[in-house]
């Protein structure tokens, strides 16, 4: 069968451009700019755990928060109490993420898409109570959580932020790229059919329980691995932070920089970073403007009416029509 | 044995309020096919406002009454509003939508009324006339409410044209709309009745859990949970399946170790659990469709 090859030099092209300027940015801007686009790629990662499993399979998920805390728990406990080097953790995270969320998505293959939202929205409101419980006190520090020092600088000459950065960056680059591979390859293709006609799928001889427990299983481990990253960041992990709001976050970042996208992560990890920051000082600044979180909410909603294809489904959409655009008109 | 028929008296109360969520969640899916996620913070937004009310002189009574005729008016202009624009959109934008309701009333909530915790004054007098020490006069109060707006609702669905057409809506809209029903409208109607119905459930809970914006998370997980159980297709078996999971709340949290801290996790396995063994409840109808 003939397709085009998806890799064409204006891809790598784009690729390279933005790959110089991420490379060249941490040198550009103070360290806790730094810091703060670490966090961001730390959340684009999460975000691309929740755009395959949401975009490019059709499952819902509104508990995404209890994967980050799975992976967020597991590199801390092994730092806290193990004293592990910090890279040594995020396969340790990934692995121990796919396995619950492969867990998680055995009993979601019999719910349809309301059913599974209505079951991870309840996994994510448990979540902070089960990381509470005394009988895990041990281990997870219960209610005050645990303290994990920021990993050394890998070069000399960088500072901690900047390597820190440099790091999140190429675990994020690694982790498109493999994204990238696996929705142009066979089984993402078998992903995005069960998502457009899961009936029709079957029939076509695809095995849809196991892609859909599998994804399910990736999408957890895409997220874990954030989670994990985002231990290094902060520097500590505690039950309140992985709240409801938390899946909250990670869907508005999925939907406004475009669901079904890989690129768009990118622009939802920056929202979620700096538009909270921004709306705070509108709010304080003004008193009757409502709080960060009221003019997330708002956004949301506003997002969903008006462009429900994101930031990146925008960019998509402004090149075809640049492209569909006949010869000589408007030059 | 005292302690056990306590447990199960307070457990009933409890779920009573459980079943008024199940019910306002039930009648919105049977509408729309949709969980409203934002089903509880809209109920803890409507007691802010009876709580506002009683703040300003009304008595108890009269806060209740208008915060419940309030809500339905709030719920009516959201489905109007709010929820209209994305009636054939995918089922996530939907959800989205919901999910943004949620954050901004909880959000609001937290900035008019700041996140302290308040008490709540009960809407029944501390004595009864009588003395009893299995069940304490607002958990009587709670079930006796409870069970009076669930007589109204299906007396209103049973008896009125209204509620017939609310019911033709929901069943089948475009032989709904060909008799000449408004279908649009019977939809934010029964968005209104929820958000009264919740109301009611808001009100009732708050003299037991206090009053916070993040109070209603759990209470909404167990009214789901309470609905599913029951089956979402039925809304009787929404209310007894609330009123289920409210007795069994209370024996896992006394009777099983680690059950008292773990509440929202038995929730979580108790809805995993039927969605995966039962998925229709115990009442509910397996839908077939046909493809």
């Amino acid at each position: 069968m003939d397709r085009p090859n998806p890799v064409t030099p204006q891809l790598l092209a784009a690729v390279a451009v933005a790959l110089l300027f991420a490379g060249f940015l941490p040198h550009l801007v103070s360290d806790f700019t730094s810091f703060q686009f670490t966090q961001a790629m730390a959340y684009g990662v999460a975000l691309l755990g929740l755009n395959i499993l949401t975009g490019y399979n059709g499952q819902f998920s509104i508990g995404h928060s209890a994967f980050y805390a799975v992976g967020a728990y597991t590199a801390a406990i092994l730092l806290y109490h193990f004293e592990w080097n910090h890279y040594a953790t995020l396969p340790v995270a990934a692995l121990v993420a796919f396995a619950v969320g492969f867990l998680f998505g055995l009993p979601a293959l019999r719910l349809e898409g309301l059913y599974l939202a209505l079951a991870t929205f309840a996994f994510a409101v448990a979540t902070p109570q089960l990381l509470k419980f005394d009988a895990f006190e041990h281990w997870t520090g219960g209610v005050q959580g645990l303290f994990v020092p920021k990993p050394e600088p890998l070069i000399e000459g960088l500072s901690a932020d900047q390597s820190l950065y440099y790091v999140t960056l190429a675990v994020m680059v690694l982790l498109m790229a493999l994204a990238w591979c696996l929705l142009h390859s066979r089984s993402g293709r078998a992903m995005m059919a069960i998502r457009d006609n899961p009936i029709a799928a079957r029939t076509m001889g695809i095995n849809t329980a196991l892609y859909k427990t599998t994804t399910f299983g990736i999408s957890a481990m895409y997220t874990g691995i954030a989670g994990a990253l985002s231990v290094f960041v902060t520097e500590f992990v505690a039950p309140d932070a992985f709240n409801f709001f938390l899946a909250v976050n990670l869907l508005i970042g999925s939907v406004v920089g475009g669901i079904v996208s890989i690129p768009g992560v990118i622009f939802g990890g920056l929202f979620l970073v700096f538009l909270p920051n921004f709306a705070q000082d509108i709010s304080r600044t003004y008193p009757f403007v409502p709080p960060p979180w009221a003019i997330f909410g708002i956004f949301l909603i506003l997002v969903i009416y008006f462009v429900p294809f994101g930031v990146w489904g925008a960019v998509e959409r402004a090149f075809a029509w640049w492209k569909r655009r006949p010869a000589g008109s408007g030059r | 044995m005292d302690l056990f028929l306590q447990l199960t008296f307070a457990g009933l109360a409890i779920g009573s309020i459980y079943s008024c969520v199940a019910l306002a969640v039930v009648m919105i899916y049977q509408a729309t096919d949709h969980f409203n996620f934002a089903q509880g913070e809209m109920a803890m937004f409507s007691t802010y406002i009876a709580w506002t009310l009683v703040g300003l002189g009304a008595p108890v009574w009269l806060a209740f009454l208008l915060a419940v005729g309030l809500s339905f008016l709030a719920g009516v202009a959201i489905e109007r509003v709010i929820v209209k624009p994305v009636e054939n959109a995918p089922v996530l934008n939907q959800i989205i939508v919901f999910i943004g309701l949620l954050v901004i009333f909880n959000a609001v909530a937290g900035w008019i009324w700041e996140f302290t915790i308040k008490p709540f004054p009960s809407l029944f007098p501390a004595d009864l006339g009588f003395k009893s020490t299995l069940i304490g006069p607002h958990h009587i109060g709670v079930i006796a409410l409870t069970l009076g707006v669930l007589a109204l609702v299906f007396a209103f669905f049973r008896f009125t044209r209204v509620g017939l057409a609310m019911r033709a809506a929901a069943a089948n809209p475009d032989s709904a709309r060909l008799v000449g029903v408004s279908v649009g409208w019977m939809l934010a109607l029964g968005w209104g009745l929820a958000a009264a119905i919740g109301a009611v459930g808001g009100i009732l809970v708050a003299p037991i859990v206090f009053l916070e914006p993040n109070m209603m998370a759990g209470v909404l997980l167990y009214g789901f949970a309470g609905a599913l159980l029951g089956g979402v297709s039925s809304p009787g078996g929404a209310v007894l399946g609330g009123l289920v999971v409210g007795v069994l709340e209370n024996w896992v949290g006394q009777y099983v170790p680690g059950g008292s801290e773990l509440k929202l996790t038995f929730a979580l396995i108790l809805i995993v659990g039927v969605l995966v063994f039962k998925p229709a409840g115990l009442f509910g109808r397996v839908v077939v469709r046909r493809v």
